[in-house]
């Protein structure tokens, strides 16, 4: 269970289990965390937890929280965050060591159904039901609300995974014939496509075992090192000649 | 009509890396312009129960409702949530009535085609993503208690990526004995390739590689299904991946009748 420790001049007052959803903190006695001084405010501010996640909120105190020397209004609790109210301090450990996702038993990462969500907020309603009466003619208006809905941050919470590839040698190719001859691309992007839509294309992935070309489109296969190849990935080698659409190029490792 | 000639579509599942069982389901019927993918969960092995029971069901369903005739006058969006809520009582009196499937529920999302639209329904947290263009679009949303975070302002989308609660879906097939099903409608121009997914690519692998793999492979919609599997893999792999890819080769306007082309020369 994850905890607050209180501190004042680096001295352990005391120490708080977060065993409920609802932690207020502040002057008056009927706080969960009563801190008596002046310079903190009668309700001064709250974690709400939900299951693993803990979130501090400031309630408009006359002298502000901090959050490791920022001031927050709102604040998304990690693993050793310092919370500074007054001169107190309160130390925010989630009691997960390395509380990495990746670092958790695998059970952890069972999706799990839970039966309503402790917060009243409503998904926006971007594909709510749609209207029975819908006439063919009608314009696009599903269509239009997404659109809007993409200008924003996109809501991708993707691949906290780490990427494997990062301490990987960093690949090239070089063009050896035809008009860009002696232009370099560097291989940093997990997929680069090589050739000319519609007519030849083949990529190369970077994967964490190394760099593979793969024939995507096109009657004809591209050649490594004058050989054919199938619809199979092939593992590229240091200084492997590529031949696609007619143009020749060089695979090397920078 | 069949959507054969309008519809290629594509569809892997795989355990991961991780994982003994494979506890995703798809189907698909390219002709009818269907797909359907669910995420299963609970009990020891109940999951792929759930979700096998959704997609078998919901499929067949499918199918009996569009070969009755008259697909033009269906009203898809019925359709689709009548087969969710028929596949749901299903899953949950099974639930109830053996022990070893006690708990077990599933995610959903689903895809029909028809006259030049898309036709979505959704239940949990597996998606259907657009590619027009060059541009990926999330068209549905998570019901997930992290994505109630995101809506309400408790979390950004950047910490997100840093939230315990990525497992948490606020619905599921199955759960109860009502479910409340995300529907949607969507024009649809031909180039497009959907995307349904588990979270076990989405959580694997970043928007912008799929993104790259849909715009590089999509002439070649085999390879970008194993691409994207094999990035979730490569990433990890901790959860069942499944994906399904439909691209839209050309336009699938329903052909209308003499007495609806006199009602619209007449304008009614």
């Amino acid at each position: 269970m994850a905890k607050l420790i209180l501190s004042l001049d680096g001295q352990t007052v005391r120490e708080y289990l977060i065993d409920k959803e609802r932690i207020t903190i502040g002057r008056r006695p009927s706080n969960d965390i009563q801190i008596d001084n002046l310079a903190v405010s009668g309700e001064h501010a709250v974690i709400t937890t939900i299951l693993n996640d803990s979130f501090l909120e400031d309630m408009d105190s006359t002298n502000g929280t901090l959050v490791n020397g920022e001031p927050v209004k709102k604040h998304y609790l990690q693993n050793d965050d310092v919370i500074e109210i007054g001169k107190y301090r309160l130390t925010y450990f989630t009691g997960q060591a390395a509380a990495a996702p990746e670092a958790e038993p695998q059970d952890f990462e069972r999706t799990m159904i839970i039966r309503s969500s402790p917060l009243a907020a409503k998904p926006a309603p971007v594909e709510e039901p749609v209207a029975a009466s819908h006439a063919s003619t009608q314009p696009v208006s599903r269509y239009e609300e997404v659109r809007t809905d993409e200008e924003e941050p996109a809501p991708a919470p993707a691949a906290a995974a780490v990427k494997p590839e990062e301490n990987q040698p960093v690949a090239a190719i070089q063009i050896l014939t035809g008009a860009n001859a002696g232009k370099e691309l560097e291989l940093t992007k997990t997929l680069t496509s090589l050739g000319k839509p519609g007519v030849q294309v083949a990529v190369i992935t970077r994967r964490p075992q190394g760099y593979f070309i793969t024939h995507v489109q096109g009657e004809s296969f591209p050649m490594v090192n004058g050989q054919t190849l199938d619809a199979q990935a092939h593992v590229l080698n240091d200084h492997d000649v590529i031949e696609l659409a007619g143009i020749k190029m060089e695979f090397f490792f920078k | 009509m069949s959507l054969d000639r309008a519809l290629e579509i594509v569809t892997v599942t795989h355990p991961g890396m991780v994982r003994s069982h494979n506890e995703d389901a798809v189907v698909a019927d390219a002709a009818r312009g269907f797909a359907v993918l669910a995420d299963g969960m609970g009990g020891y092995n109940a999951g792929e129960v759930a979700s096998g029971i959704a997609v078998n069901l919901i499929s067949e369903g499918l199918r009996a409702g569009l070969d009755a005739g008259g697909r033009s006058q269906l009203d898809m969006g019925a359709l689709l949530r009548e087969q969710a809520v028929k596949a749901n009582g299903v899953i949950y009196q099974t639930a109830q009535s053996q022990p070893q499937c006690a708990g077990m529920g599933t995610t959903l999302v689903m895809a029909l085609f028809h006259d030049n639209r898309i036709f979505t329904a959704h239940v949990g947290d597996s998606r259907l993503y657009r590619l027009r263009g060059e541009e990926l679009a999330q068209i549905t949303r998570d019901h997930s208690l992290l994505q109630d975070q995101i809506d309400s302002g408790m979390i950004t989308p950047e910490a997100a990526r840093l939230s315990h609660n990525r497992n948490l879906v606020t619905r599921a097939l199955g759960v109860d004995p009502q479910v409340e099903v995300a529907l949607g409608e969507h024009e649809v121009r031909p180039g497009d390739i959907y995307l349904l997914c588990s979270d076990g690519l989405n959580d694997m692998v970043e928007d912008e590689d799929i993104r790259l793999t849909l715009t590089v492979m999509g002439p070649n919609l085999p390879l970008a299904a194993e691409q994207l599997i094999q990035m979730a893999n490569d990433n990890g792999g901790r959860d069942n991946v499944s994906v399904i890819l439909v691209k839209v080769v050309q336009d699938f306007a329903a052909p209308r009748n003499a007495w609806s082309r006199l009602l619209s020369w007449l304008g009614l």
